[in-house]
């Protein structure tokens, strides 16, 4: 089992997010998130991240058979674990180029910006003015610069118009299969935790399994395709009691 | 006109910031430093320490070079017609120069200006002639060399009409040198459509005093930019230098960048008088407090139409224990002005520092990058030498919280 989450209880804000999440994900494999807006889903990823905006209160989350419950962020990161922001907080004064040059290490990604459409951003201060198609463009540079082993991708493709998507998706799937950095991770298939309202990011990757979270709960699971179909069809209320039923 | 007398009075009058400093603690212009023919000839170490306030110890890319130990000039090269570089003792002997002597800067302002003209102290002095650009920047370097001394210097730098000069000083101390007092007054001229850039590195020992003294005359559609960088602990530097906004659409901008370090204290900023129709003035002061103390002022006025001006104050407390002060002010004596100030102090924002730890850097590095783009980001055009001693001194401190 890559990731592990066992009976997780998040505060943030002063009150209980996520109250008692129960979750696996199993190596090489992409998950799904679904959930109605203030579910807890970016919460969720925050955790697994360790933001300190998120207080665990109760449980554990094991990656990699280690308990990372407690661990500092940038040692998470170095197991492997990289997050794509939903709102990431601007950074005035930090340069794009900056930090895609210092994450990359040997391998040069920030001539290759202009795969991302970024290279005209690489002088810009991170996040400060981009738009939210941008945004998603300069998380993706910057994972890609990273190559993580599992991904967190909150909402890829939301904001990010029609021309843009197909770009988006490319990258992202490469992320997944670990074509996008240099040689050195090019053999093992990444693993990753996605939430998508829409749905839409599946026409470009894979996947597994998907959840549905709903007030701090995961309510139920199964494969992504059946799961948005009936969110889609009679939204998230019906879909639990019709699956609650089924299982 | 100051007369003799007021001066003499006032040796005892204490400046208006900064703590009070005892003059008789201190040597003053007791012997005569030993003179420098050629740069190369330098001792490594003291070598080290100008290239650390951006003065290049051989001379290189630079139209010329004046260097002061303690008191007295001990260098002097050049290799432009377009200037004329000497110390002020000279130029006294060979020009009238009671048109720029005390003129930007009052004899009997306080003690340490009294003690300046009391002591008649040289300096150096820099003229660029009409018309003329000078390609590369001239470099001054004032080193203290014997402990317990003070430095007493008195410089005058003037741009005559039309022609455009860059200056980089770089004040610091050798290194066996622990309590010292730098007094630099610093007068600048600049003339009708006149442009000068002037920067200034200060790396102290961390018991040194410095009470720089500094104001600058401008002209018609005179431009002057000032950089002001401190990077090291000192003990206390006070400094609050003047640009009178003479002439129209002359414009003015003030950059500093100083770190306070545990133990330091720094009590800067600077007036601009905006005395003429459409002039304009930019103050930016970026800080940092290690536990030290750090006063950051800044004082605009507005008297002629059209006036345009802003102020900006940004301070980042690193550690508790210290010190920041914002103190911005805007005065104005009639309606047709627009000025406007913008201050913030505070603690590096978590959420940036995680963002960046997501990202696989450390915390320390984190941070380190986040200050570094806090000091250098707003302040545009700084010369790139200088951003990397920044970079240099931000890897040195400690910045792991
Ligand atoms: N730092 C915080 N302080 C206060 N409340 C918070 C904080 N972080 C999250 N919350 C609250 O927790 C709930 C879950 O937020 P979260 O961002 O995880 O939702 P989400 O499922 O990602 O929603 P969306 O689909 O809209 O992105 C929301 O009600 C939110 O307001
Ligand atoms: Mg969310």
């Amino acid at each position: 089992m890559l990731l592990k989450i066992e009976d997780l209880h998040v505060e943030a804000g002063g009150r209980e997010i996520l109250g008692g999440i129960d979750l696996e994900i199993k190596d090489g494999r992409t998950c799904i998130l679904f959930g109605p807006n203030g579910s807890g889903k970016s919460t969720l990823l925050a955790a697994i991240m360790g933001l300190g905006h998120c207080r665990i209160t109760k449980g554990r989350i094991i990656y990699n058979d280690a308990d990372i419950t407690n661990m500092p962020i940038d040692e998470r990161a170095r197991l492997g674990i990289g997050m794509m922001m939903q709102r990431p907080p601007n950074l005035p004064g930090v340069k794009l180029k900056s930090l895609v040059g210092a994450v990359a290490g040997e391998c040069d990604i920030v001539s290759r910006a202009n795969e991302f459409r970024m290279d005209k951003f690489l002088d810009r201060d991170i996040n400060v003015g981009f738009s939210g198609g941008e945004i998603k463009r300069s998380e993706l540079l910057q994972l890609t610069a990273q190559s993580p082993q599992f991904l967190l991708l909150d909402e890829p493709e939301s904001g990010v118009d029609l021309e843009s998507i197909g770009l988006v998706g490319k990258k992202v799937h490469d992320l997944l299969y670990g074509t996008a950095n240099c040689d050195r991770d090019k053999k093992k298939r990444v693993s990753a935790l996605v939430i998508t309202h829409t749905g839409q990011i599946l026409d470009y990757i894979g996947a597994d399994h998907a959840f549905i979270l709903i007030d701090g709960k995961i309510k139920c699971s199964g494969r992504p395709a059946d799961l948005l179909k009936d969110i889609r069809e009679r939204g998230y209320k019906e879909c639990i009691q019709c699956r609650m039923v089924k299982m | 006109m100051q007369n003799g007398k007021d001066v003499k009075e006032a040796l005892n009058k204490k400046a208006s910031y900064g703590p009070d400093i005892d003059l008789d603690d201190y040597k003053v212009g007791t012997y005569t430093p030993d003179k420098v023919d050629r740069l190369e000839s330098i001792p490594g170490d003291v070598k080290e320490r100008m290239v650390n306030v951006g003065v290049m110890p051989c001379g290189t890319g630079r139209a010329g070079t004046i260097l002061f130990n303690d008191n007295g000039p001990v260098h002097v090269s050049s290799s432009s017609d377009d200037i004329e570089l000497m110390p002020i003792r000279k130029a006294a002997k060979i020009y009238d120069l009671s048109e720029y002597l005390w003129k930007a800067v009052p004899a009997d302002k306080d003690k340490y200006t009294s003690k300046t003209y009391i002591e008649d102290s040289d300096g150096y002095f820099i003229r660029v002639k009409e018309g003329r650009h000078v390609k590369y920047p001239v470099q001054t370097c004032m080193i203290i060399n014997r402990n317990k001394q003070m430095q007493n210097v008195h410089n005058i730098v003037i741009v005559e009409k039309d022609a455009s000069l860059e200056v980089i000083t770089g004040c610091t101390t050798k290194k066996h040198v622990t309590e010292s007092l730098h007094v630099g007054v610093s007068e600048t001229y600049i003339k009708d459509g006149g442009s000068l850039t002037f920067t200034m590195v200060h790396n102290w020992s961390d018991d040194t005093y410095v009470r720089p003294r500094s104001g600058c005359i401008m002209g018609k559609n005179s431009k002057y930019v000032n950089n002001y960088v401190i990077l090291n602990p000192v003990r206390s530097v006070q400094s609050y230098p003047v640009a009178y906004l003479n002439g129209e659409g002359a414009s003015v901008k003030f950059n500093n960048i100083c770190l306070s370090h545990d133990g330091s204290e720094i009590d800067t900023g600077c007036r601009v008088e905006l005395n003429a129709p459409r002039t304009s003035a930019e103050i930016i002061s970026r800080s940092i407090t290690f536990g030290g103390r750090m006063i950051a002022r800044g004082k605009l006025v507005g008297n002629a139409p059209g006036a345009k001006a802003h102020l900006e104050c940004k301070g980042l407390v690193l550690n508790d224990g210290g010190l920041t002060l914002a103190i911005p002010e805007l005065e104005s004596s009639i309606a047709d002005v627009e000025m406007t100030h913008e201050a913030a102090v505070g603690k590096i924002a978590r959420d940036q520092v995680e963002y960046l730890m997501m990202r696989g850097l450390t915390e320390e590095q984190a941070v380190g990058m986040i200050v570094r783009g806090f000091l250098e980001g707003g302040i545009k055009g700084l010369p790139d030498d200088l951003k990397r001693d920044i970079d240099a001194a931000i890897d040195k401190a400690n910045l792991g919280s």
